[in-house]
């Protein structure tokens, strides 16, 4: 990257700059006109120092139409200047936007370009900052570079010129000052700048600080060393502090000269020139028009000055970001975007010469490793902790360059290829391989993204926007690529199209023993029956299976209760019963049922109001009752109650204030509050006795009002239970379901999820439910997934994309072991003739690769095949005894 | 069955009987109320346990397995208390309780019951006579077990 910021704008935006200067420079003529011009309407029109009538053009006019004329003139000249100063503004927003915009990207890729190792020295808490707020002002100072200083300079000239033709002496006088102010300014800045560069440093630390307690705050909390976290941090807080202070200091102390010399030519004009009209040497009205002038030239040197600071520290910012972003080995930009055929496969031998990787304290940490094996084996390697299994599997996998030596495939340099060609060959999983917030099916088919493949179907509007990004993007030097095109490369996962990569990805989840978690997931998953006709179609074919299933075995029947439309369901909330479907949106949301419009006057055309509300009165005595007496973080608030125990103090004081009796004079805000809590009742589980046949019955009718007539508007905000159809609402377990499993009854979810399970593998829907399962969102890291669970969805990945060599670090180390058993043999059934290497923290697993190499502080000491190596005194048998 | 009928089930348990009748029926509603069919466990030995039953109405049978069959120990109903040692001493079911008829039971989780038990002494004094008649009454059978074994 450039180092200086000027050579980043010029190198970037020299054409722009011109432009921008241009422009500045042509404004010149326009600007002196607009002084020019009142001068004219004061002397000439108005005050008549001219003789009329004026021949303009040969027209004749006279004052009254001269005046006009002149002020027409003005005006036009008032747009003109205005409209330079609208398209300079613009013209420069757009260039400072632009090569910010760079910028970031740059700095963005030189990111995806660091070693490995660069990392561990720098953290999200500094980079985070560096690319969105530190670099943001530099785009408002590019805009400025050139054009600025060319268009202030400019002014700043003429108007000395002016000054000086009037009277030099004085002239001189009034800016005799400036040279002390330029050789001065400057050594204050510098102080400024130091500190500026020392406040940069310290808020990238404050915010990496940040960014390490959010990380270990359970380390914090369970040491108790919050205060001595705190201390650290109002140390860190001091320090900028006292930068800061010292930096407003300079800052004020350099205004304050520069507004007392720019004083001082008032000073002189008054003294010096006031001298020189007394003895009449000087005539008063030149006075005053160069004390004028002397006024207009403040805002130009002013602007200079400003412009000399703020360049000053842009130049900081963007040389302390530069640096930062210029880790040594920093992967060669070509290396991640040629165009190689990736479709030749690695094949043949691997071979290590003299594999070495020093880490920064210069030990060996691969020491001179050298070996061969074929492609077509599998290859464990084994070693204590910190013997170089670790390190080495990334020098394999590309992940570090080695120190010195050479790895190569068939006699080609491994290093000499670009990550094009091992990126797509090469797969590596280490101990915890990394989740994205996105679905399942998406963190699948990550590893199959290298560059856009099919363009989006695009319409002509679409498609014009589309070339407008793309011309966008490439004015700012960004990658043009169209994030909306598909991007999977299906023939390298050996399909022909995404329906076909789901089902091999489901095989695939299926290998990596996330078979049962997947089905799981998809019996929780939701799907629009709209662009999944066909699942939706399966799905109620098997809630109908599942319904024929339950009405012949009396066992089952009395387990669920099916949801019908006639008929109150005892085990769904009293809200469940009134809308009888799931909400869609906010409008219908559970908790605010009692606040809806609709809802309130449904409920009174049953006549249900009231009897709600003493319900919601009688649930609210019930709670309080109960929950009381218990601390107020008690789990069963959260558990078990109606009421949060924030709430409980209202409804308490509710309960004292409004008497059962009264409660039709309530107030609309208690009504709210009482009414909301009967919706949740649940009768069968509750057991409260407050919603009896009556109450049901009326809520059956309030059901028939709510859907007949449920005005047009809100018809999307509620997706009623229809046993003909999806409901895209609920998850297809729900789907299935149609109903409530029953309380009370023994065991009843196991056997009703054991019967649901039976009647999808009976209709062979076992794979369309996984396949709902890879549009599962997995949450920020995965979080939603357990551990197992991100680790095997991290080797499936690595496995989809088909790879040559397939390099597993320690990749089920954090597996239980019945999982690791299962796992390794299916993972060498999978890559049969294809490369497998294992780096394993259980020795006893190598049994059955082809090769096994045994590492020992760096070193490759042994290496051979599971009986070769299985003897007495051998390092592997020690390892395989220590165990 | 409502709660109140449930609250005033649970006094006549021996166990509760000393229990104020709002924080029975707290124990009421955070409980459980589980129905088995004859036939059905509602423990199983050697299983982990996380709850205590007590039997609202039908029989239980409590059996154990022994080398030679199962044996029947006792034969549990109305107002009894079962499956409280697993959740007492974090050791597996030590014997199977299972429906003779229809059962209903409340169903106390493990964190309930330890609640239950620090935040009324006078429960805790209960649970230990039942389990020291318990034992009185397994030293008495082993004594006469031991007599029957040398004559």
């Amino acid at each position: 990257m450039e180092s200086s910021i000027f050579r980043f704008v010029l190198r970037h935006s020299f054409r722009q700059q011109i432009m921008l200067t241009l422009m500045a420079a042509a404004s010149f003529p326009f600007l002196y006109a607009f002084y020019e011009v009142p001068k004219a309407i004061v002397n000439d029109a108005i005050q008549g120092g001219t003789t009329f009538p004026v021949e303009i053009f040969g027209v004749e006019l006279g004052q009254l139409a001269y005046l006009l004329v002149l002020c027409a003139l003005f005006l036009l000249l008032v747009v003109v200047n205005q409209s330079f100063k609208y398209s300079v503004n613009v013209y420069r927003g757009l260039t400072g936007e632009r090569m910010l915009r760079r910028l970031r990207y740059e700095l963005y890729s030189r990111v995806l370009r660091f070693p490995l190792p660069t990392f561990r020295k720098m953290s999200q808490g500094e980079i985070i900052p560096m690319i969105t707020a530190e670099v943001e002002p530099l785009g408002g100072f590019i805009g400025d570079a050139f054009s600025l200083p060319a268009f202030q300079g400019g002014t700043l000239f003429v108007i000395l010129a002016f000054l000086f033709i009037q009277d030099p002496l004085m002239a001189g006088a009034a800016v005799s000052l400036y040279p002390l102010q330029v050789y001065v300014i400057p050594k204050l800045q510098r102080r400024v700048n130091r500190l500026g560069k020392e406040r940069v440093r310290l808020v990238r630390r404050l915010s990496d600080r940040i960014g390490e307690t959010v990380q270990g705050v359970p380390e914090i909390r369970v040491h108790d060393t919050s205060n001595f976290a705190l201390a650290h941090f109002s140390h860190q807080l001091g320090l900028i502090f006292g930068v800061r202070y010292a930096i407003y200091r300079q800052k004020f102390f350099i205004k304050f000269l520069n507004n007392f010399i720019q004083q001082l030519g008032p000073f002189f004009f008054y003294s010096i020139g006031g001298y020189l009209t007394i003895t009449g040497s000087l005539e008063i009205g030149t006075l005053i028009a160069a004390i004028a002038a002397h006024k207009d030239l403040a805002s130009p040197w002013k602007e200079l000055l400003r412009y000399y600071q703020m360049k000053e520290d842009a130049r900081i910012k963007y040389e302390n970001v530069v640096s930062q972003f210029a880790p040594p080995g920093i992967l060669d930009e070509r290396s991640q975007i040629d165009d190689s055929d990736i479709s030749t496969k690695l094949q043949g031998e691997l071979n290590t010469a003299n594999l070495t990787l020093t880490d920064d304290q210069e030990t060996s940490v691969v020491d001179g490793v050298s070996f061969r094996f074929s492609l077509d084996q599998n290859v464990a390697i084994v070693g204590v902790n910190g013997s170089g299994k670790d390190e080495l599997t990334l020098l394999l996998a590309r992940l570090l360059d080695p120190s010195a030596g050479s790895i190569s495939v068939n006699g080609n340099d491994l290093s000499g290829m670009s990550e094009t060609v091992t990126g797509g060959r090469i797969s590596y999983v280490g101990p915890q391989g990394f989740i994205f917030a996105t679905t399942l099916g998406e963190n699948l088919f990550f590893g199959l993204k290298h560059v856009p493949l099919i363009a989006p179907d695009y319409d002509s509007d679409q498609t014009i926007k589309r070339e407008r990004e793309v011309a966008e993007a490439e004015r700012s030097g960004n990658n043009s690529f169209d994030i909306h095109a598909d991007w999977i490369d299906y023939k390298a996962a050996g399909v022909g199209d995404l329906v076909a990569l789901r089902q091999e990805a489901l095989r695939v989840l299926k290998l990596v023993d996330l078979g049962p978690d997947i089905y799981d997931l998809g019996l929780r998953g939701t799907i629009d029956p709209d662009s999944h006709p066909k699942v939706a179609q399966s799905i109620l074919k098997a809630r109908r299976a599942l319904r024929e299933r339950v009405a012949k075995d009396p066992n089952m029947s009395s387990l669920v209760e099916t949801f019908d439309r006639e008929t109150y369901n005892t085990n769904a909330t009293v809200g469940e019963n009134l809308l009888f479907g799931n909400p869609v949106g906010a409008d219908f949301a559970m908790d605010s049922l009692a606040e809806d419009e609709y809802v309130l006057s449904v409920l009174d055309q049953a006549g249900l109001k009231d009897t709600l509300l003493s319900i919601g009165y009688q649930v609210a005595s019930t709670m309080v009752e109960l929950f009381a007496d218990l601390p107020a973080d008690h789990e069963f608030f959260q558990q078990f109650s109606f009421i949060s125990s924030e709430d409980l103090p209202e409804f308490q004081g509710l309960l004292a204030r409004v008497d059962r009796s009264q409660l039709n004079s309530v107030e609309a805000e208690d009504r709210i509050r009482l009414m909301s809590l009967p919706f949740k009742l649940i009768t069968a589980r509750h057991r409260l006795d407050l919603i009896d046949e009556d109450v049901q019955a009326k809520i059956l009718d309030a059901r028939e009002i709510f859907a007949s007539s449920l005005p047009d508007e809100l018809k999307d905000s509620v997706e009623f239970y229809d046993d003909d159809r999806y409901n895209s609402k609920a998850n297809l377990q729900d789907n299935i379901l149609f109903g409530k499993v029953v309380y009370g009854e023994a065991h009843a979810s196991d056997k009703v999820g054991e019967l649901i399970a039976e009647v999808i593998r009976e209709l062979d829907l076992e794979d369309t439910v996984g396949l709902v399962a890879l549009d599962y969102d997995v949450g920020i890291g995965g979080s939603r997934l357990s551990g197992a669970q991100r680790q095997k969805l991290a080797i499936a990945r690595a496995v989809l994309k088909a790879p040559d060599i397939l390099i597993l670090s320690e990749a089920t180390a954090s597996l239980d072991a019945a999982a690791q058993l299962r796992l390794s043999p299916a993972l060498m059934q999978e890559f049969g003739n294809r490369c497998l290497i294992w780096s394993l923290n259980n020795p006893a697993l190598a049994e059955n690769f082809d090769h096994i190499l045994v590492m020992h502080n760096g070193r490759v000491v042994e290496q051979g095949s599971y009986s070769d190596l299985n003897k007495d005194n051998t390092q592997f048998k020690q390892l395989l005894a220590a165990v | 069955m409502s709660l109140n009928e449930e609250v005033d089930l649970l006094r006549r348990v021996p166990l509760f009987s000393n229990i104020e009748p709002s924080k029975l029926k707290l124990l009421a509603f955070t409980s459980e109320r589980l129905t088995f069919r004859a036939g059905q466990s509602l423990c199983v030995q050697g299983e982990i346990g996380d709850a205590a039953y007590v039997i609202i109405e039908g029989q239980c049978d409590v059996t154990i397995d022994t080398p030679n069959g199962s044996l029947t120990l006792a034969t549990v109903g109305q107002d009894d208390f079962v499956g409280e040692i697993a959740i007492l001493c974090d050791v597996p079911r030590t014997a199977t309780v299972t429906a003779t008829d229809e059962v209903t039971v409340l169903k106390i989780s493990k964190d309930l019951f330890l609640r239950m038990i620090s935040e009324f002494p006078q429960m805790g004094v209960e649970v230990m006579r039942e389990l020291a008649a318990r034992l009185e009454r397994t030293t008495i059978q082993l004594r006469e077990a031991r007599i029957a074994a040398s004559t």
